[in-house]
């Protein structure tokens, strides 16, 4: 184990800031993508029921 | 000539809706599992680095995101280029629902080396031949989707965006060797198919399995955006229409 305590494994030998500050925003990019496509293809579908101009 | 046309009946946009959405829920499962095994050794398995202490640990987020942003970036222009040369719709679909993914994957390698140098070389950003290689990718990146979508025939947008993909792509190889071919502060190759990994063999496992953590990822997340982008262009067909007509379908 390389972590006595919870303080420790934040703390990360001095490094915090840099360590988390590198995995809190691939986190908050990895984490938000698939939302923001997944409303784009919500967005299509709902499309697909409005009338478009073929239909007029 | 079976062989043909069975890889054709991929390239159906519809077929590959319906395959893509079945897999999507298993490239997520496995973007989840590796990403947790592979924090896990990185975290409590792996030890501490002689020289770098635990701002090394960095390198398990920052050699992935740099390996897909190189990789999705030749794949982009691989379908991009297939899709202009033989008109094949769902190639350029494809080609278009990469360049957001990597281009996150860019910013992301190039934030978290920032975090990596800024403890270590004791500077956030250097005029080196590797970063300012990879800025560059980033700046092809959004050249693309911004050429893309500001052409408004569908067609010649991916026919320019091919262009631009194809020519960029000679950045890749420049990204690739410029630790060997420039005199770079940032360090070289941490994995080559020819030598011994020259690091302990919990570190590099953590790598790789951040890796194919980030590949299931990037598999999924860009399925998930041409399905979207599928029925953006064909709302007009048969196929889309009966999937909401149909709601119990393959509309998920």
């Amino acid at each position: 184990m390389n972590w006595s305590s919870t303080g420790d494994f934040l703390a990360m030998g001095g490094y915090g800031l840099y360590v988390w500050g590198s995995y809190g925003l691939v986190a908050l990019w990895m984490v938000a993508e698939p939302f923001m496509v997944a409303r784009r293809h919500r967005q299509a579908l709902r499309q697909l029921t409005e009338p478009t101009e073929q239909d007029t | 000539m079976n062989t043909t046309l069975r890889f054709f009946t991929f390239a159906a946009p519809s077929r590959f809706y319906a395959l893509a959405g079945r897999l999507l829920p298993w490239l997520y499962a496995a973007a989840i599992l590796f990403a947790s095994a592979g924090l896990y050794v990185g975290f409590f398995v792996a030890p501490s680095d002689a020289t770098q202490g635990q701002a090394y640990r960095i390198i398990f987020v920052h050699v992935p995101a740099a390996w897909m942003s190189m990789l999705l970036y030749l794949v982009m222009a691989a379908w991009a280029t297939v899709g202009w040369a033989f008109h094949a719709r769902l190639a350029s679909m494809v080609a278009r629902a990469i360049a957001p993914s990597g281009a996150m994957f860019t910013l992301l390698a190039l934030w978290t080396g920032a975090f990596w140098g800024k403890p270590t070389w004791g500077a956030w950003w250097v005029w080196d031949a590797r970063l300012t290689s990879e800025l560059i990718l980033l700046f092809l990146y959004l050249g693309f989707i911004a050429l893309v979508e500001s052409i408004d025939d569908t067609r010649r947008a991916d026919h320019a965006g091919a262009l631009l993909a194809l020519i960029g792509a000679i950045n890749i190889p420049i990204i690739y060797f410029s630790v060997r071919w420039w005199n770079t502060l940032h360090q070289g190759a941490s994995v080559s198919m020819t030598a011994a990994p020259r690091m302990a063999s919990t570190m590099l496992t953590a790598m790789l399995l951040m890796a194919v953590a980030f590949w299931s990822y990037a598999f999924a997340v860009v399925f998930m955006r041409t399905r979207a982008i599928v029925l953006e262009r064909e709302a007009g067909s048969a196929w889309a229409q009966a999937l909401v007509s149909h709601p119990g379908g393959n509309s998920q």
